[in-house]
């Protein structure tokens, strides 16, 4: 049987890169971008890495060193780093006819059919590549299953002496184990915290350890999840590759507001936006919903003020994307549960009981009726539309409200270089 | 990527003869085709200064800008000099790579081994509004 060869790449400190491509200013600097809302540190360059900064890490704790060191601190401009996403990924596809994105930054390539001498060499033609066409630098893991080769990523972004590339395939057996003898057990692709603990109380410290764990009873702890992780270590590919995402099951919308967040008027403002982004969502992966969820909490650092967080789910009587009627379900679950009195700070909107456009089933004797579901649809289809071509919110419902200045704050956003003409670089 | 036509209305004709070009539409013609050859590379940035009126690249165009291009020599390139971009004809001479405005009135630029320097992209288009 022939050898499954996969490739990783992984784009280096991601949305920082993007900011990188089009600020001349920030090239060896320090840079950090932002979670939603300004809150926590969710990408750090190299520089800003060395200066102590971590991952996750609240904004107001770095405040000093930001100041001391002069980092650039961005706000995460999604517009930005999907547009750069999809143009890596462009990249990449002419690499391999098998590509699966992975998340945003990351792509898995299938290599087993392509008959490469030198895979090494492959990798560094890869990362030039993209660097040269994206501007965002890459690394590449290369090995005989993903569980390894996202190893050999982590491995190659740890130790600068590989160049960017890794390819573990052509390792021996014994340099390999001397690897993953490396390599702890919590960072193990498909290892969760809790298994991690578990396994560390039974001994299982590392990789290797895993590697030649009793699979048996690894499949008895860990169910066929981690057997088949324990079989990725020892070489035998058993997660294929996706090239096609599956439809989402659930669709989520929640975010935290910019201020503190009272009244029941803006609140509804806040759930309709929410649901109306939401319904977007549905829309774009051809689906329909027919259960709303609804939360609403309040500022839990703030330990002195009264607390309360609750949440509220509909069932709608038949599967719907269209805007108006989810709204209409989402402002009944917010009116169920809201109370007077609380500053409210986040609340989020989730859509489940999905099933595709194609399996909607007509009912005789409630409202749902064909008529009206295409006449929903094509309204649904033309304000999507036009907001594609005008941008987001050219059309809106009116509940969601104009000002909305309970929007989070994005104080340090850069422009939306590749999506806006009004935003293009100037030099 | 760059492609964002949608149709909105599509022409129906509830009764009456059908079109004689029918069998001969072809699509209309698409600026994009003409301009971005490799559009996961391609960049849109808009020049302020006239550093480079004589290559026709005004104050306020819209150049393109091709990454995935190999500059040559005497191509017109959008380039990162210590810690700044400049649209300049980049210029291999015998001592140094310069970069080279087209406007008489401001200096040629030598690019030395110590400066932080690179091609951002090759400027393949200029965008020029007329009226």
């Amino acid at each position: 049987m022939k050898k499954n060869i996969y490739a990783l790449v992984d784009c280096n400190n991601f949305y920082v890169s993007c900011e990188r491509v089009f600020h001349a200013s920030i090239q060896n600097k320090p840079v950090i971008v932002l979670s939603n809302n300004d809150g926590c540190v969710i990408a750090r360059s190299n520089e800003a890495k060395k200066l102590g900064i971590k991952m996750g890490q609240p904004v107001f704790e770095c405040e000093e060193l930001i100041k001391k060191h002069n980092i650039r601190v961005f706000s995460s401009n999604y517009s930005l780093y999907a547009d750069m996403s999809a143009r890596v990924m462009n990249v990449l596809a002419q690499f391999s006819p098998r590509v699966e994105v992975y998340s945003i930054d990351e792509a898995f390539l299938d290599l087993s059919e392509l008959n490469i001498d030198d895979l090494t060499d492959f990798g560094h033609v890869t990362k030039a590549r993209v660097l040269q066409l994206t501007g965002i630098p890459v690394s590449v893991g290369i090995a005989s299953t993903k569980t390894l080769c996202k190893i050999a990523n982590e491995t190659v972004k740890k130790d600068t002496h590989h160049d960017g590339v890794l390819d573990l395939t052509t390792l021996s057996d014994q340099a390999m184990d001397e690897l993953l003898s490396n390599v702890a057990i919590e960072d193990v692709w498909g290892i969760g915290y809790k298994y991690s603990l578990f396994l560390m109380n039974h001994g299982i410290l590392h990789a290797k350890d895993l590697k030649y764990a009793d699979e048996k009873w690894i499949r008895r702890y860990l169910t066929v999840v981690g057997e088949r992780t324990v079989l990725e270590l020892r070489g035998t590919a058993c997660i294929p590759l996706e090239t096609q995402r599956p439809a989402k099951k659930g669709i989520m919308c929640s975010k935290s507001f910019g201020r503190d967040v009272t009244r029941l008027e803006e609140l509804e403002e806040v759930v309709a936006t929410y649901t109306a982004r939401a319904a977007e969502k549905l829309r774009s992966q051809d689906s329909l919903a027919s259960c709303i969820t609804v939360f609403v909490r309040t500022n839990a650092f703030k330990k002195d003020s009264p607390q309360y967080s609750n949440s509220f789910s509909l069932r709608i009587p038949y599967p719907t994307a269209f805007t108006p009627e989810l709204i209409r379900y989402a402002l009944n679950a917010l009116k169920a549960m809201y109370k007077d009195g609380y500053n409210y700070k986040k609340a989020g909107v989730y859509l489940t009981k999905i099933v595709p456009r194609e399996g909607i089933q007509p009912d005789l004797f409630s409202e749902f009726s064909l008529y009206n579901y295409y006449r929903q649809a094509r309204l649904m289809h033309i304000v999507d539309a036009i907001n594609k071509i005008y941008g987001r919110d050219t059309l809106f419902f009116a509940v969601q409200g104009i000002t909305r200045s309970w929007k989070m704050r994005q104080s340090r956003l850069s422009a939306r270089f590749t999506t806006q003409w009004s935003e293009i670089l100037t030099i | 990527m760059n492609d964002y036509r949608v149709s909105l209305f599509l022409w129906r004709v509830p009764c009456g003869f059908p079109s004689p070009a029918d069998d001969y539409v072809e699509a209309p013609l698409d600026l994009n085709e003409l301009v971005i050859a490799h559009p996961a590379a391609t960049f849109y940035v808009r020049v302020s200064g006239d550093s480079m009126k004589n290559a026709a690249i005004c104050d306020g165009d819209i150049i393109v800008v091709d990454r995935a291009q190999d500059p040559g020599n005497n191509s017109v390139v959008m380039a990162y000099l210590n810690g700044e971009f400049t649209v300049k004809r980049l210029s291999q001479q015998e001592d140094a790579a310069y970069l080279v405005p087209e406007n008489p009135l401001y200096p040629s630029i030598r690019v030395d081994d110590t400066a932080d320097f690179y091609v951002w992209g090759v400027v393949t288009y200029c965008i020029h509004k007329v009226v």
